[in-house]
């Protein structure tokens, strides 16, 4: 009878801790169902390709327009910028990382990329505001709220994810490669950067997705510092809407047609996230495959 | 002088075990009798831990492994109808690299005692101090029992898992090359204590050393790719092999 | 002499421009962390006053003191919902699945994808779920729900790895004297993978700290000490953000010194995790 109780808890146990692994996959499909059934109705009256391609966003008019193709434009000028200024200087800390760093120092600088990976974005967003925008506006065109703004900022915030994930596959790499490659008379420098780099690429590009799909998603730190008008930038110096923007400038009061076209912007986030997703899982197995990273 | 025969514990009969296509152990059959060292020798991946560690059903753990055959404990199916867990506590296991559970050494022996349902204090402090005491690691220790059992050094570390296998009143002691990660000084007091405690306890010894199966066993096995090559006394294995193979491998021609 | 003349060559010339680079960027990237901290802190003690801290909030001063208060709340209840699933999930996943089976796969793509979720899209669906389809609101409980949520796969990630870190030697010798897989687990398992949990748990204190897109429309904005769990509020990060966004120059004053607070505490919090962190491997050399 003991035994049976006992073996009666254990099984118990192993159940409620499937439960427990099922809330994950659960929550994903909660998500997945709220946002692409609320942003059904407003793809259904708008039409798809009329909110996708439509470049008037005036949700209070009458009749109200909804067109988010300068905010999908908005949020890919900001994260290329954010590539722009993030992936050098990411991939390049990496190799510091990696293969420059002495000892001593290496817990002190791997502290400071986790840090810079903790700070809110909050803050990121209001540093930008007080220090990055005056700047740009006092030493270029415009008020300083634009997509450079933007993409500074974003730039700063993607760093610890390409540097840690390069890090990661620069590391990764076997040692005889450097000492093939030093054997044959390069120097370090050239044995990091033509054959080190090489082997290391696909992770260094999964890192560049993940610091992408960052940067796309970012909220708060972009909404402070690039403007958020509805306009295509003609320049980097002008502002810009992102879609991320748009969600949380206006969700606080939209209502009706509007709101089911501000959960339809979060969905067209949430594919471009999710292709984000599926692209890394290719490149993945592809260094599975090819017997790199793992 | 016709002694009797001692009484049979474990019996291993055409058993078969398979690692998902890989046969480990071919056809082995085997008698371990009660208040005896037996000895398992042979060189690396021949099986003998894997035989070892069927005994009380550690392959369990091991998702790919496929037994077939049958071992009997007592004249019980230990694959039938016998629950694990009592199994375990009649078979008690150390291993090759001391493991001590990364907690004190009062709770490294009482957690047997206390998996097993003894639950009062009384009887755990008896009982850890008999074990440490039959392990005769008591002396050394007795003041640092509140203390981690990861910083005392490597041979006292092993005593400690005797002591903590014979604290759930185990009647066969399997002990997995218990020696191989230890100074010369810590393994004879290793072997003396086997040596002390065959009288109580049933002792299956796999071992690399073939010195220390000389010196303390009873019966050897031989073991060479999944199969026991030969089995019997240990003075007959050791001076007058009856396979040449055995022959080769004691005299430290491979292995 | 050969030396000299080969430091003329063209390989060098690359060679030492690609190094200088090497250590720019890492420059770089320590100005940029230390700027940012440092000029949040510097104007943070600026701007410190004691009842911007700890007085009572009202439109002459919008002190920070309610929202203290809610995100020790906030931290609190959602990682009492966050940490026990995750851990589960992490056991389940190292100690009970098997190779094929079926679940591992879809747990694994699904702790993916959330992990790819950004906090608005979070912030969204749980302003459509918890806040109306299960009709809580702007509350303490659907921010809470929400970012449990956005925790998970963080919590789950290093729980994985800090149980997979103990050695098996440790199981052996547990199973070896009988025990049960639960008490395997229990009783040696997730003590010895304590060091590596709890600094999952301190980083994702920082999140919850952290967070603010999925915050506002959850738990909402409303500048009040909650009365319960069904009442909105804000965290210090959302008061950072409504301070800055409507409070004009004396709401920037008060976005610095709610900074400063948030920059001391996450600095705190990741120190103490990676110094817990870090002492996971120490124990298990020898």
């Amino acid at each position: 009878m003991a035994k049976d109780i006992k073996e009666i808890r254990e099984k118990g146990a192993e159940y409620f801790f499937l439960l427990c692994s099922l809330v994950s996959i659960g929550a994903v499909l909660l998500i997945c169902y709220f946002i692409f059934a609320g942003a059904y109705p407003a793809l259904r009256d708008i039409g798809a390709w009329a909110f996708l391609t439509g470049d008037l966003w005036k949700p209070t008019d009458h009749p109200p327009s909804f067109g988010i193709f300068n905010m999908i434009a908005g949020s890919i000028y900001v994260t290329a910028g954010a590539c722009i200024f993030g992936v050098p200087v990411g991939v390049f800390a990496a190799v510091y990382m990696a293969k420059y760093c002495p000892r001593k120092i290496y817990p002190v600088a791997s502290q400071l990329v986790s840090l810079l990976a903790g700070i809110p974005s909050i803050i990121y967003g209001f540093f930008g505001m007080m220090m990055i925008v005056p700047f740009i506006q006092e030493n270029f065109s415009g008020n300083g709220n634009s997509v450079l703004a933007a993409s500074i900022v974003l730039g700063v915030m993607i760093l610890p994810t390409v540097i840690k994930v390069s890090e990661v596959s620069i590391r990764a790499v076997p040692k005889s490669y450097f000492e093939g490659a030093l054997a044959l008379g390069a120097t370090k420098e050239q044995s990091i950067f033509f054959v080190g780099i090489p082997a290391a690429k696909s992770g260094i590009l999964a890192g560049v997705i993940l610091g992408i799909g960052r940067a796309i998603g970012e909220t708060m730190a972009v909404v402070m510092v690039a403007g958020n008008s509805n306009i295509l930038p003609e320049s980097i110096f002008k502002s810009v809407r992102t879609l991320t923007a748009n969600i949380v400038l206006e969700m606080g009061y939209a209502a009706g047609p509007h709101y089911d076209a501000i959960v339809a912007t979060g969905a067209v986030l949430f594919v471009f996230i999710l292709m984000l997703n599926i692209v890394l899982n290719i490149i993945n197995k592809g260094a599975q495959t090819s017997g790199g990273l793992s | 002088m016709l002694k009797a025969p001692k009484p049979l514990k474990i019996r291993v009969e055409d058993m078969n075990l398979y690692y998902d296509s890989f046969q480990a152990l071919i056809n082995v059959n085997l008698d371990v009798l009660t208040n005896e060292i037996t000895a398992f020798i042979g060189p690396s991946g021949c099986g003998k831990s894997t035989l070892l560690k069927s005994l009380n059903r550690m392959n369990d753990l091991i998702e790919s492994c496929r037994i077939t055959g049958k071992i009997t404990y007592d004249g019980e199916d230990i694959y039938g109808k016998m629950n694990v867990s009592e199994l375990r506590k009649r078979v008690g296991m150390v291993f090759q690299k001391p493991n001590p559970f990364p907690m004190s050494v009062y709770d490294n022996i009482a957690y047997g005692p206390r998996t097993h349902g003894i639950k009062k204090k009384k009887v755990l402090d008896q009982i850890v101090e008999e074990s440490l005491q039959n392990a005769a690691i008591w002396d050394e220790l007795k003041d640092r029992l509140k203390k981690s059992a990861l910083a005392i050094s490597g041979g006292q570390q092993q005593r400690l898992c005797i002591a903590r296998a014979l604290a759930i009143k185990p009647e066969v002691i399997l002990l997995d090359e218990p020696t191989s990660a230890l100074d010369p000084i810590s393994t004879t007091k290793i072997e003396d204590l086997l040596a002390e405690l065959k009288d109580r306890y049933t002792i299956v010894i796999v071992t690399h050393n073939m010195g220390q199966a000389a010196r303390i066993s009873d019966k050897t096995a031989f073991f060479l790719h999944g199969e026991i090559v030969e089995f019997g006394r240990t003075m007959e294995i050791f001076s007058k092999p009856k396979d040449k193979k055995t022959e080769d491998y004691i005299t430290g021609r491979f292995g | 002499m050969i030396g000299q003349i080969k430091m003329f060559s063209m390989k060098n010339v690359a060679s030492v421009t690609l190094r200088s680079l090497v250590y720019v960027a890492m420059g770089l990237t320590a100005i940029s962390l230390l700027g940012i901290l440092s000029y949040i802190l510097f104007n943070g003690v600026k701007a410190f006053k004691w009842s911007l801290i700890f007085g009572k909030f009202s439109s002459a001063n919008p002190s920070m003191s309610f929202s203290i208060v809610t995100t020790c709340v906030m931290i609190l209840l959602t990682l009492l919902i966050a940490v026990p699933i995750s851990i589960f999930c992490a056991v389940y996943l190292t100690e009970y699945a098997k190779r094929k089976n079926i679940f591992v796969n879809w747990i694994r793509l699904a702790t993916e994808t959330l992990a790819g979720i950004p906090s608005i899209v979070f912030g969204l669906f749980g302003a459509i779920f918890f806040g109306t389809v299960m009709g809580f609101g702007y509350s303490i409980l659907t921010g809470c729900l929400t970012v449990a949520i956005m925790l998970l796969p963080v919590i789950i990630r290093q729980t994985e790895e800090a149980v997979k870190s103990v050695p098996d030697m440790y199981r052996e010798g547990s199973y070896g004297l009988g025990a049960s897989k639960l008490r395997t687990v229990f009783r040696i398992v997730l003590p010895s993978a304590m060091p590596g949990i709890l600094s999952a748990v301190i980083l994702s204190m920082g999140r919850i700290i952290g967070e603010t897109a999925a915050l506002i429309f959850t738990l909402g904005t409303v500048a009040q000490l909650p009365g319960g769990l069904l009442d909105s509020s804000r965290t210090l990060a959302v008061h950072m953000y409504i301070s800055t966004r409507d409070g004009g120059a004396a709401g920037r004053e008060v976005a610095f010194l709610t900074g400063a607070v948030l920059i001391v505490v996450i600095l705190c919090m990741n120190i103490g995790a990676s110094y817990i962190g870090g002492k996971v491997g120490k124990d298990f050399e020898n």
